[in-house]
Parts: C-alpha cells; structure tokens; sequence
C-alpha cells in the first residue's frame, strides 16, 4: 500500500539521520540513568514499591521529551516542512514516519533503562515492562504531534514540555497503576486524533 | 496553466501584499523581481500551494505537478545526495533512474555518497535543483535560485530555463533570466 | 445589552437566593454556600472550553478566521473561570477542613491539569505567529484538549487507587427541593455571565482589529502609495505602480 511505503520511507529517513548524527539516543541513555542516579539521593529509605515505579514514570517521560524536542529539528532548520509538505504523499504519513521513528529511540532507550531500573531499584514484572510499552505509543503518537507544534513557533524547546506534560499526566497515572486497558484507551483516542490532525500542524493549505 | 486575481496575503494584522494580478501560459516563464522583503517569497509560497491567500482567486495545477525551490535548497543536511534523492524518488513514486540521471546531470555523481554538510553552498543549491526537477514537475517554482550557484550551476540552470517548462523565477537580480521572461511582475 | 441586563437579574437572584433563601445544611455549615458559586463556575468553565472546541472544528472546516477569534475568547474565559474554580474550591477546602488545597477532590485536581494545558494555549498563541498555521494550532490543541477533559477525570479516579488517600474532600449537599432550585438559579447565572462576556470580549477584539485595518489604511494613504506596490503581469516588459 502506497500509505505504508510513505510511511516506512520517512521512518527509515529518520532512523538514518539519528544513525548518522548519533545524538539524541545517546543523551537520552545518559540522561534517563543520570535521572536514575539523582532519584537514588532524593528518596528516602523505605519507600515502597509503588513509589519506586513512580520514579520510572517520571524518568520515562522526561527522557522521552528529551527525545521528542529533537524530533522535528532537521525539519525546521533546513526548512524541509516545505518539501514534505508538496510531495503527493498525506501528511499523516509524515506524522505516522515520525511517529515510528520515536517509538524506535524510546524502545532503545528503554532496553537499556529498565533493566538499569531493575538493578538500581526494584524489579520490574511482565505486566510493567506492557504498560511501557503501551505507554511509548501514547507518548510518540501525542508528542510527535506537539512537538511539529512547538518547533513552528518562537519557543521551540521551551514549548513541548509546556504543551506536553498535561497530556502526559494520565499516561503517568495508566503505567503506575498498570491500568493496561486504560493505556490502551487513551493511545487509541489520542493517536486517533493527532492522526486526524496532524495535516492542521504543518501545513496552511 | 497560471491565473491569479486580486490575491493579498496577510498574517494577522501585517500585510503582506495586495491586489496582485498572475497570469502565465503554459511553458512561459514569469519574473518576480522586487527589493528584499517585499512580498516576492510569500506570493511564491502561495503559487506553489505552500500557502494560501487571504483573499482572491487562484487556478494552479496540481501539489504533485509543481516544483519548488526556496531560499534554502530543502534537503537533509546530514543525508548523503543519493539519499535525499532517493527519498524523494520514493514520495514521488518516480523511477530510480531518475535520480542517477539528475546527479549526473548536475555534477553531482561523483559526490553522491557524500553528506550533504560536505558540499559547498554552490552544490547544495544544485542538489536542490536535482530535488525540484526530479518529478518532472508541469510547474517550477525558484525561489532566487541563482543565489550561492557557483559558474557551472549558473549554466545548468539556463539550460533549465531553456527547456521550456512553466516556471516562476524569483530574484533581485534579474539580468540572467530577463532573456527566458515572457512576463514580469515587479514587486515595489 | 439584553444579555447584560438578563445576567445582573440572574446574579442578583442568585445572590439573594444563595445568601436568604437556601437553607443552611446542617453538617457543613453556613461557608457551604460557596459551592453555589464553586459547582456553577466550574461546570461554565467546562461549558467555555467546549464552546471553544466546537468553534475549533468550525475553524478547521471553514478556514473563516472569525471562528478562530471565537475559539480564543472562549478559551480565554474557560482559563478565567478556571482559575476561578480552583479559587473557591481552595477557599471551601480552607473554610471546610482548614487546609488551602486537597489532592482528594476529583474535580479541584482536574481543573488543576486543564489550567496547566488551557495557559500552554495561550504560550503556545503568544509563540506563533499570526496567521493561519497559529489558528490551526490553536484549534488542533483546543480540540486535544475537549478530549483530555474526560480522560484526564477517569486518570484522576483511577490514581486514587494507589496514591497515598487523601482524607479530605468536598462535597454538595444532597440536595433538597429549595437547594436544587438555588444551585439552578446559580449555574445559569454563571452561564450568563460568559455569554456576555464572551460577546464583550469578542466585540472588543474585532473593534481592535478594525482600528488597526483603519491605521493601516491611513498610514498607507498618507505616505503616498501602498506598502508593496502591485502591478498585473504583463507581456511587455516594463514597471508600474498602482
């Protein structure tokens, strides 16, 4: 199908561009252990299990806004919205690619930081390590959405965490408490939506 | 192939232009000259269906027919030319050979496997050609394209000019392409 | 005018009622009266942010950037009652149980993460410039926003399942016949009060962008000529101005 070969060939551009410039993988590596390591100070002993997922949930999501503000830097500073935006592909596929691309740093970074979190702090059992995924897919299908959003304006960086967070509280709220079915509803909402809307982002006609 | 009437573009409370009349027939070029910051991208943008007009009416052809090259070259930095052209070739669903054919065409063969960020700015504006051109677009829309061109691009592109495509040029330097117009529009 | 007029006899009726007529309920107290202003403020906001959602998708569909103005000032009043909201709700939690904020209150908590979205809109405005794209995003975010209401309330329920508990939160009456009719009174009070405001607002912004396009007009015609002079195309060469 056309759509799935856009798609895959704006994905595989940005796959290609990290594995070029190998920066945003590996800051988010550095800073989700980093964050790790601060955590480790800021609790105090006998904190509980639950609290310690807490911690997981707050690193996840700062790292994968670490991540998302580089997302659409390429296109904003080399102007390539323009060209994206005149091929005869649908702009959701650029949001789709996009999309993918994310979940594929998020999924790297996360093969390492969990396991880190399990030696750090606590294990993790099969039904946390779902929630992170179903997670990683509301958190790129939302923030590759907002992240368009904020790199078109003055702000940029300052934007997405701005735009993002509030949407995030309920992603924090479904992956602490394991609410699967609730993750799940909320990616599909969502990831409707910015699919829905995504053409409104980039382009003005 | 072209007709515009009345359009004015405005964002918010600044305006733009006003009251700018376009017709061009197909394989015509029009010129667009005009100082620096007097509207002359913005009316781009709009022929070239990046943007709309505030007010007024516009006949163009098709999103995938039209070509267009801004102020920057519009290509990945850190991609190599074959890469960029291969993407695009892969949005435009246009035959791989194209892409060889283009670099060949521009000079650019022998560097294809190189990033982008290594060419100087001359190269960039001419992979940024191979870009525009690589569809086969009905209509080319330039954006100052003689900018950072270095000799040899300056002669490719009159070879562009000469093919007789639809094409509207952009530029406050109007010396080299006066010989292709069959219109003009002068921006104050 | 009418509205104004029809708002200032709702306030009073709903302040005369609220302070003379409703009972005071006998567990909470004479500072439950506040939830009559409280639950009407709120349930407005919620009413203002999908006015705004609403004239979003009007937006989106019809481009007309009068629709994006409406959405804007909607948005803008939703933010207020918020804050409005969170307001009263502090001041009942304060007069209740002596303390200025509860994490146990569903609502308090929910209208906490739509100010935080709802002020990211205006950031997000004041980011972009004017024009199309700015009233795109403007309407895409509203929209999210329409949505995440529901949504953000569910996650709000379902973390008091493993937060600490909270052992304070507020709550209505159960409403007796004279209490109902207060409380109704009230909310279209409250709902009156947008729409004149809204329309307030909104007539204040056009005559705004009126005076400008006038300025603009004049400081064109004064300085002899229109800024970015425009000319037709045409075959021969040569240049003009209008």
């Amino acid at each position: 199908m056309r759509y799935a070969q856009d798609t895959w060939a704006l994905a595989r551009k940005d796959l290609l561009l990290e594995l070029r410039a190998k920066e945003t993988l590996p800051s988010m590596l550095l800073f989700i252990i980093a964050a790790f390591t601060v955590f480790h100070f800021a609790i105090p002993h006998g904190t509980g299990v639950v609290a310690a997922r807490g911690l997981l949930w707050s690193a996840l999501v700062f790292t994968a806004l670490l991540g998302l503000t580089r997302a659409f830097v390429a296109e904003r500073e080399q102007g390539m919205f323009d060209a994206l935006v005149l091929a005869p592909c649908d702009r959701s596929a650029i949001w789709l690619g996009k999309t993918v691309a994310v979940l594929c740093f998020l999924a790297a970074a996360e093969v390492v930081a969990l396991p880190a979190f399990s030696i750090f702090f606590t294990g993790l059992d099969g039904r946390t390590v779902a929630a992170v995924a179903l997670a990683d897919l509301g958190i790129a299908a939302v923030g590759t959405l907002f992240g368009a959003m904020a790199v078109a304006g003055r702000a940029r960086e300052l934007m997405l965490p701005l735009l993002f967070l509030p949407m995030a509280i309920p992603i924090v709220v479904g992956g602490v408490g394991r609410y699967l079915w609730f993750l799940a509803l909320y990616d599909a909402i969502f990831a409707l939506l910015a699919w829905a809307s995504f053409e409104y982002v980039v382009a003005e006609t | 192939m072209i007709a515009a009437r009345a359009l004015s573009k405005r964002y918010g409370d600044r305006r733009v232009f006003r009251d700018v009349s376009v017709e061009l027939e197909a394989g015509g070029l029009l010129l667009v000259t005009g100082a620096n910051g007097s509207g002359k991208t913005t009316l781009l943008r709009i022929l070239a269906r990046l943007a709309a007009p505030s007010t007024g009416t516009l006949e163009l052809p098709a999103r995938e027919t039209i070509g267009y090259l801004g102020h920057e070259p519009l290509v990945y930095r850190e991609l190599t030319a074959l890469e960029n052209l291969t993407l695009f070739a892969r949005l435009y669903r246009v035959e791989r050979e194209r892409v060889g054919m283009l670099l060949e065409r521009f000079g650019l063969w022998d560097v294809r496997n190189q990033r982008v960020s290594t060419y100087s700015r001359g190269m960039q504006q001419r992979l940024g050609l191979c870009r525009t051109l690589l569809h086969d677009p009905a209509l080319l829309v330039l954006d100052e394209p003689a900018n950072a061109l270095d000799a040899p691009g300056l002669e490719l592109l009159d070879g562009v000019f000469a093919e007789g495509r639809t094409t509207i040029v952009a530029t406050h330097e109007p010396e080299r392409v006066e010989p292709f117009a069959t219109r003009r529009l002068a921006f104050a | 005018m009418k509205l104004a007029a029809l708002t200032t006899a709702l306030f009073g009726a709903a302040v005369a009622l609220i302070f003379f007529y409703a009972p005071t309920d006998a567990t909470l107290g004479f500072q439950q009266r506040i939830f009559y202003f409280h639950v009407p403020i709120a349930l407005t906001s919620y009413a203002c942010f999908g006015w705004g959602a609403w004239k979003a998708l009007r937006y989106l569909r019809t481009r007309d950037e009068r629709a994006d103005l409406e959405s804007y000032v909607a948005i803008h009043q939703g933010v207020v009652f918020g804050a409005l909201t969170l307001i009263t709700g502090s001041i009942w939690a304060k007069a209740s149980w002596g303390v200025w904020w509860t994490w146990g209150e569903d609502e308090l908590v929910l209208f906490l993460v739509l100010f935080l979205f709802y002020c990211a809109y205006f950031m997000l405005r004041f980011s972009v410039e004017a024009g199309p794209m700015r009233a795109q995003m403007s309407a895409v975010y509203a929209l999210f926003g329409v949505v995440l209401i529901p949504v953000s309330f569910l996650a709000i329920r379902l973390s008091k399942q493993f937060l600490h508990p909270q052992v304070f939160t507020l709550h209505g009456p159960q409403m007796a016949h004279s209490q109902f009719f207060t409380f109704c009174v009230a909310w279209a009070a409250m709902l009156c009060l947008f729409a004149t405001l809204y329309h307030v607002e909104l007539a204040g912004k056009r005559i705004d962008a009126h005076l400008r396009e006038l300025r603009e007009l004049l400081g064109r015609r004064l300085d002899g000529g229109p800024q970015g002079a425009q000319v037709s195309a045409l075959p021969a060469p040569e240049r003009s101005s209008s």
